[in-house]
């Protein structure tokens, strides 16, 4: 009852004029990115965190949920019709929802997408109003050796759980760490790897690293691959409206799909692969119509992940929200622009910027409403988006991440390290190494190791601390379970099934 | 390695990985001076600036030799990106458009090398129109530039032509305010 009054608080908030017009830019903006393939939230969230200087968080939070949730809507778009899917968590999308635009049904599966994103963005968001209080409750009980054992458990399943490889995983992170380090120790003073250069003193901006990983090596990789098959539009036919039959199958999809995609985003793990892969194979086992699977498409196949997608992408904000526990690199960017105010995500937030955190909810639930109207009826607009040619539209990302890279300093270095990011970039996508571990361990790390100086501190320089709390140590155990599980079981796999022989790749 | 009658395929050195593998060791060389160079001050006991970098260091090193392990034993590379052959011209003109721009930025101002990257990088992509890139390009790197040094308040290098334009937009509110 007493969420009910705070939402109803929160909608007070975000129903002003002002902010309605923040969350109709946001959400415009997002649909906007996730249609054109090589932006993301991420990177639009890190161009657009100089706004913090300009307006109060409500108004640049409301923006930002706004990208956030919106780049959710247009990636399945862009999955759908041109079957290039513009993050990992819209690939499954592309499987069934291609197919089904090129038999001539690709209305009913932009239909099936959006609905069934309205409907689990909006069961996630209630998961999330409902959920956080409860979170907050028992974070309040958390100290700073808990708080270290929890970033520990994300640092391992962000990159060592999920994902193809666990070294590659881990790797990135360990690079976002010394990136996080670059600059001058807070509490002692001391200059850390700098490398005696002044302009490093400050730190390296999460604007620059975000924006050379993911535009800058984006665009590389782009180029090197033109020798890769073209993927082409598939025009849109047939009707918007979902037919009797299409409802029927979909609804108990979006459903499951929402059921799946928010408790996985919520726990300390994060990422939407795995609900949207999980949700996949329970509707291609649970459907009536196994034989449209892989060869008309099926519906189901696109309703589910799409909604699990959704929901997820609402419950990663449980963590950011209550704990200051990014696990995406959306929410790790998020959670700097929170630093940029001098506010600290955590369980006190709910308390101390109650305005902000419920209005913050309110419009995210505004956000889906609007949503559901941009890419339904409005859905011409963004497929035209699609067909900006791919030089054009590359060149002018790499214009607008000039602008917003030497826009922080004006100095040349800033450019220097942001090309530098870039070949890394390029590097890890052509090598398999994922991105967002860097963004999370650069931004994680320093708040990690002042949590554990704390618990230190209190603890007198006893490290047992870590592992006499019963709740540290249980988080510490699924960490190291967390790392030591999958090799394990990879052994075992590998073993039962071919004999002591060596599988290339398995690093 | 292995038992079995049939001799598997030895797995081969895959070189690009092992490059990475090799430039990751480096990287922790280099982390591993940095952080014996970081002075520790007698006057702080508990945790000083050290230990975080010591951590990063040794996960940096054993991750990189792992890595190169995985190089050594026939390296990871996805089967379709062996496929693809890398296209290094238009990579080369893409970089050729970047440094352009880190060139020029200061002399020229924001638009002027902007929209120089901006053809170069359209030129690497396979467009063959550069009057039309120009074209847009200006507009673009106008509309990024008054977007953000407007708008959110960023301050942008000016040169030439953005401080005629500032003196016009400048000149064109002064006179509304009458």
């Amino acid at each position: 009852m007493e969420t009910l009054s705070h939402l109803a608080h929160g909608f007070s908030v975000a129903f002003t004029p002002v902010n309605l017009m923040w969350c109709l830019l946001g959400t415009t903006l997002g649909t906007a990115i996730g249609v054109l393939p090589g932006l993301g939230p991420a990177l639009t969230i890190a161009l657009l965190l100089p706004i913090t200087y300009q307006v109060a968080p409500e108004a640049s939070f409301i923006l930002f949920a706004g990208i956030y949730y919106g780049a959710m809507y247009g990636g399945s778009t862009t999955s759908i019709l041109l079957n290039t899917p513009g993050e990992s968590a819209t690939i499954v999308t592309a499987l069934e929802g291609n197919r089904m635009a090129r038999s001539g049904r690709g209305g009913a599966a932009l239909a099936t997408s959006a609905i069934g994103s309205f409907v689990a963005g909006t069961l996630g968001t209630l998961g999330v109003a409902f959920l956080a209080p409860v979170v907050v409750k028992f974070a309040l009980s958390f100290g700073p050796a808990e708080y270290f054992s929890l970033m520990v458990l994300a640092f391992i399943t962000v990159s060592a759980v999920l994902g193809s490889s666990s070294v590659r995983g881990l790797t990135s992170l360990f690079v976002g760490f010394v990136i996080g380090m670059i600059g001058v120790d807070l509490q002692t003073g001391q200059p850390r790897f700098t490398f005696g250069m002044s302009q490093l003193l400050d730190g390296v901006d999460v604007i620059v690293v975000a924006v050379g990983l993911f535009a800058v090596g984006e665009t590389f990789y782009m180029a090197s691959r033109r020798y890769a098959g073209k993927d082409e539009i598939v025009p849109l036919r047939g009707s918007l409206y979902m037919t009797a039959a299409e409802w029927a199958r979909s609804w108990k999809a979006w459903l499951r799909g929402a059921l799946l995609g928010f408790p996985i985003g919520a726990l300390p793990a994060g990422g939407a692969e795995i609900p949207t892969f999980l949700s996949y194979a329970i509707e291609k086992k649970l459907s009536k119509h196994k034989e449209e699977f892989g060869t008309v498409g099926a519906i189901e196949g696109v309703a589910g992940p799409e909604a699990a997608n959704n929901a997820s992408a609402a419950g990663v904000l449980v963590p950011m929200l209550t704990l200051g526990l990014p696990t995406s690199a959306t929410a790790a960017i998020m959670l700097s622009a929170f630093q940029s105010y001098g506010i600290n995500p955590g369980p006190m937030l709910f308390m101390t910027q109650a305005n902000l955190v419920w209005g913050l909810i309110a419009s995210l639930f505004i956000a889906n409403v609007i949503l559901v109207i941009l890419n339904l009826p409005l859905i011409g607009l963004w497929v035209r988006l699609l067909k900006i040619p791919a030089p054009q539209l590359y060149a002018g990302i790499l214009v607008f991440a000039t602008v917003g890279t030497y826009g922080i300093s004006q100095s040349p270095t800033d450019l220097v390290i942001l090309y530098l990011l870039g070949c890394a970039g390029f590097l890890m996508r052509r090598f398999d190494f994922p991105t967002a571990p860097v963004i999370i361990g650069m931004i994680l790390w320093p708040l990690a190791e002042t949590q554990f100086r704390r618990a230190m501190t209190i603890s007198n320089g006893d490290w047992s601390v870590f592992y006499k709390h019963p709740l540290s140590l249980t988080l510490l155990t699924l960490a190291f379970i967390g790392l030591i599980g999958p090799q394990i079981y990879a052994y075992i796999e590998r073993r039962r099934m071919r004999g002591p022989e060596h599988v290339p790749g398995d690093a | 390695m292995s038992t079995s009658d049939q001799q598997p395929e030895r797995p081969r050195l895959a070189v690009p990985e092992l490059l990475i593998g090799i430039g990751l060791l480096a990287c922790a060389g280099a982390v591993a001076w940095q952080t014996l160079s970081i002075p520790v001050s007698p006057l702080y006991s508990k945790v000083g600036p050290t230990v975080f970098p010591y951590i990063t260091m040794v996960g940096m090193t054993v991750l990189s030799l792992l890595l190169i392990v995985a190089a050594l034993r026939g390296g990871w590379q996805p089967e379709e990106e062996k496929e693809t052959p890398t296209d290094w011209k238009a990579m080369g003109i893409v970089a050729v458009g970047l440094v352009a721009n880190l060139v020029l930025i200061q002399p020229l101002g924001f638009t002027a090398a902007s929209v120089i990257m901006f053809v170069l990088i359209c030129h690497g992509f396979g467009s063959r129109r550069p009057l039309r890139d120009v074209l847009l390009g200006l507009i673009l790197a106008l509309a990024a530039y008054f977007g953000f040094a407007r708008a959110l308040g960023v301050n942008i290098g000016a040169g030439f032509i953005e401080n005629q334009l500032n003196m016009v937009l400048d000149s064109i509110i002064r006179m509304l305010r009458g």
